[in-house]
């Protein structure tokens, strides 16, 4: 129902107002729901505001679990963990 | 390459969760999305198909556009037409039907309909037309309403007296619950909305494991994410348990973001709102404070007459968007009904249930 | 019509603007060579001759890459081109708001002349009408155009054939992309530029490389989905497409995530999808890279039967599953949901 892209943070401007670029475009987006970013974090952006600032080592663990979950369904005797 | 996305849709990954989902799944298992941006991307990558034959993937009430009352968009093209508005909303809202017309057609015959991409562009419309009376279709889940909300702050705080809201805004838990009390579908877990969850957090799922005993899991978008959250549902249905996880931590968290929490909460009180497809649902929806009544499009327009409500004949929606049927089990569904004549809400949005199974899905599966 | 106003929807590329052509200008202008329904008319003279016009009504009038003038040119000698003609005479017509400053009138105006020129075409006639302030939108332009067809070439939307490969001159969403960007309400800095550009050397190279070519068209409005989808309806076949083949530019990727946009329904203008003999495919690729225009030329996808007789377009996707690549509906609005 909400469409959210992740974009990083590349300067704070005045008025809660920081650029954010998502892969080559840039934006200007609302940081009051998240004071704590800053210039080098990745915020997720929904309708010109940053809902959230990403967890890069959230991510990178999801990613690990996911290769480990494929990895285990190809043992001949992958057994439910 | 956006950083974040292409990294969860790897094709390797994804099958190897795909074996490992043939290997664990032993029942049959519905699973609900609760989230219409779900339902776009189960059906664009193709995964309503491709999970085992005995999982199947249910669409509920989760576009904010569908789940809107004819009568909530009779009266919005009430007010467009009022003198002096400028109506603003996002994209979506444009070409749904209410009984008699949309915004699209009120636009043509000459209401002036503006689409912003953020609240943020409907406030500074505001401020570069002091004539005019710049009111704003505030439709949309716990993601949304806090932008909405701050954009009240906003006019205030800038003096912007030309700025109105008229909230049919809606909380997603509510409806969750009304579905389950319903009773009608027989649901082995909730793939509950990532981007809700990053406002609200995991923890106002928990009454549904508690008191119903279904599995709940939060995850993302991209097609990992959804696999993974259906890999954790059936993991948690095969060991016989029932409780809420998160698979999107890289953006939720427990407690989600509480300032845009005390946002809502700061500007809107918990009002009860009329679901299309179930009706009232107390508690469900959000209304504007009294102390902000100035920037209240519904008591700034109170006076405007609105048509009597007509629902659309034959279309079944409201069985969809409650997960009773598939889209595909409407008998208008790809005949009278399609995206270029709509009969319903949920052909009609970019994320209706009927308008993604229509544009994407290979091959139908029928009999929810 | 089911409506009884002309929605900003008939105009989109879609299927409501093929609804608008069939029960309105299809069947008021009833004529074979119209009927065919390809990119330009071909017609019988001297020799054979391929005619077209085209309007054009783009908001900015100046965009990243681009213009009016050069797109009233570059669409008008693409459209001639993919008829398998080789440009040669155009017209062009203004209706122009008054208070349109001459300054603006002039950059357009040469914009077109440069454009004709790489083209090698002739601007030979034309026409001016103004209108009351607020009747038009600054400027509109129409283009006619007449080439001569090619002797024996036989290019039609019709003619595919199952086996035949898919290809397309480079990466797709570009022109919408940076015309959205500049749009009020909406603004977002990126330095995509519009592919606009004539693409007749670009045809010229594939046509003498001796490939066998189906079919050729400009995945204008309504994109790349629209013409595959219109080149699946006339010819009775699937066309099956590789999206990891695809490619999309990562600032246009990035926009129509921000903006729930699909770049398969975003438009272009400087780019063609052709339709070849499998056995060229790597011989009308490499003619394509030849020209400027191509330098990304790639097969795509093939043509397959339809099994059971229901023509579609499919799409593998990048996590190798497969869906149904559909046309656009209506406008394209950007989304939050
Ligand atoms: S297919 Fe059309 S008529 Fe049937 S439920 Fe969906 S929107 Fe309603």
């Amino acid at each position: 129902m909400c469409l959210g892209v992740p974009g990083k943070v590349i300067a704070v401007k005045d008025d809660w107002i920081a650029e954010v670029d998502i892969s080559g475009v840039v934006i200007d987006v609302g940081l009051q729901f998240t004071p704590e970013a800053k210039v080098g974090d990745y915020v997720l952006v929904h309708t010109g505001y940053a809902m959230h600032v990403m967890d890069e080592a959230e991510a990178m663990e999801t990613l690990k679990l996911l290769e480990e979950m494929g990895a285990a369904a190809e043992l001949p005797d992958g057994q439910i963990s | 390459m956006v950083k974040y996305l292409s990294e969860f849709r790897n094709p390797e990954l994804a099958a190897g969760i795909l074996r490992r989902l043939e290997k664990v799944s032993t029942r049959p298992v519905s699973f609900m999305e609760v989230c219409g941006t779900h339902t776009v991307s189960i059906s664009k990558n193709g995964l309503r198909q491709a999970v085992p034959d005995n999982i199947r993937l249910l669409s509920g009430p989760g576009c904010p556009v569908c789940v809107t009352a004819n009568a909530d968009i009779d009266r919005m093209i009430a007010i467009a037409a009022q003198p002096d508005v400028i109506l603003t909303t996002f994209g979506d809202m444009i070409k749904v039907p209410g009984s008699y017309s949309s915004l699209a057609k009120e636009k043509a015959a000459g209401s002036d309909i503006r689409i912003v991409y953020s609240t943020r562009d409907a406030v500074k419309l505001a401020q570069d037309n002091p004539d005019k009376r710049v009111v704003f279709y505030g439709v949309g889940f716990e993601t949304t309403t806090p932008t909405v909300a701050m954009s009240i702050l906003d006019a205030r705080q800038k003096n912007v007296a030309n700025y109105s809201v008229l909230s049919v805004h809606k909380v997603v838990p509510p409806a969750m619950k009304a579905l389950l009390d319903l009773g009608e579908v027989t649901l082995d877990g909730f793939i509950c909305p990532g981007h809700v969850s990053v406002v609200i957090g995991t923890r106002p799922y928990e009454f549904i494991p508690k008191d119903y005993g279904i599995p709940c899991v939060v995850t993302g978008f991209e097609p990992l994410d959804i696999l993974e959250g259906v890999l954790m549902l059936v993991e948690q249905v095969e060991r016989g348990e029932a409780k809420v996880e998160n698979a999107y931590k890289r953006l939720v968290t427990t407690d989600g973001n509480k300032i845009a929490m005390e946002t809502i909460h700061r500007v809107f009180e918990p009002g009860d709102a009329d679901w299309r497809g179930i009706g009232v649902i107390p508690g469900s929806g959000l209304n504007i404070r009294q102390e902000f009544a100035d920037f209240d499009a519904a008591r700034l327009f109170a006076g405007v007459e609105v048509p009597p409500v007509k629902e659309h004949k034959g279309c079944r929606c409201g069985e969809v968007l409650r997960g009773v049927i598939y889209p595909y089990d409407c008998g208008l569904f790809g005949k009278a009904c399609v995206p270029e004549h709509p009969i319903g809400p949920c052909m009609v949005s970019g994320e209706g249930s009927c308008a993604a199974y229509y544009r994407y899905d290979e091959k139908p599966r029928t009999g929810a | 019509m089911a409506d009884d106003r002309v929605l900003l929807a008939h105009g989109s590329g879609g299927k409501v603007s093929h609804r608008l052509i069939d029960e309105v200008f299809m069947k008021v202008f009833t004529d074979p060579v119209l009927n065919r329904q390809d990119d330009a008319a071909v017609v019988p003279g001297g020799e054979q001759l391929a005619f077209t016009t085209d309007s054009y009504v783009v908001k900015p009038i100046f965009f990243p890459g681009g213009d009016i003038g050069k797109l009233a040119v570059c669409g008008t000698v693409n459209d001639l081109s993919m008829s398998g003609a080789v440009p040669k005479y155009i017209s062009a017509a203004f209706v122009i708001e008054e208070g349109f400053a001459f300054a603006e009138l002039y950059r357009v105006v040469e914009s077109m002349a440069a454009a004709a020129d790489e083209a090698g075409v002739a601007i030979v006639t034309g026409d001016t009408k103004v209108v009351e302030r607020g009747s038009a939108d600054q400027i509109f332009i129409n283009t006619a155009g007449v080439g001569i067809m090619r002797p024996g070439a036989d290019i039609a939307a019709a003619n595919l054939r199952p086996g035949d490969a898919v290809i397309i001159s480079g990466s797709i969403g570009d022109h919408g992309v940076a015309v959205m960007s500049t749009r009020e309400g909406l603004s977002f800095r990126t330095a995509i530029e519009s592919d606009c550009a004539p693409l007749n050397g670009l045809i010229a190279a594939v046509i003498d490389s001796g490939a066998d070519v189906h079919a050729l068209r400009d995945p204008t409005r309504g994109g790349l989905a629209s013409t595959l989808n219109e080149f699946a309806a006339q010819s009775g076949v699937v066309v099956a497409i590789d999206e990891t083949q695809v490619l999309v530019a990562d600032q246009v990727a990035g926009a129509c995530e921000m903006l729930g946009l699909d770049p398969y329904q975003v438009a272009n203008e400087g780019k063609v999808v052709a339709v070849v003999a499998a056995a060229d495919a790597d011989k009308a690729v490499a003619a394509m890279r030849t020209s400027p225009y191509g330098r990304e030329a790639r097969i795509i996808g093939i043509v397959a039967e339809a099994p059971d007789g229901k023509p579609r377009v499919t799409l593998k996707t990048t996590v190798g599953t497969t869906r149904i690549l559909d046309m656009l509906v209506g406008e394209q609005l950007p989304r939050i949901c």
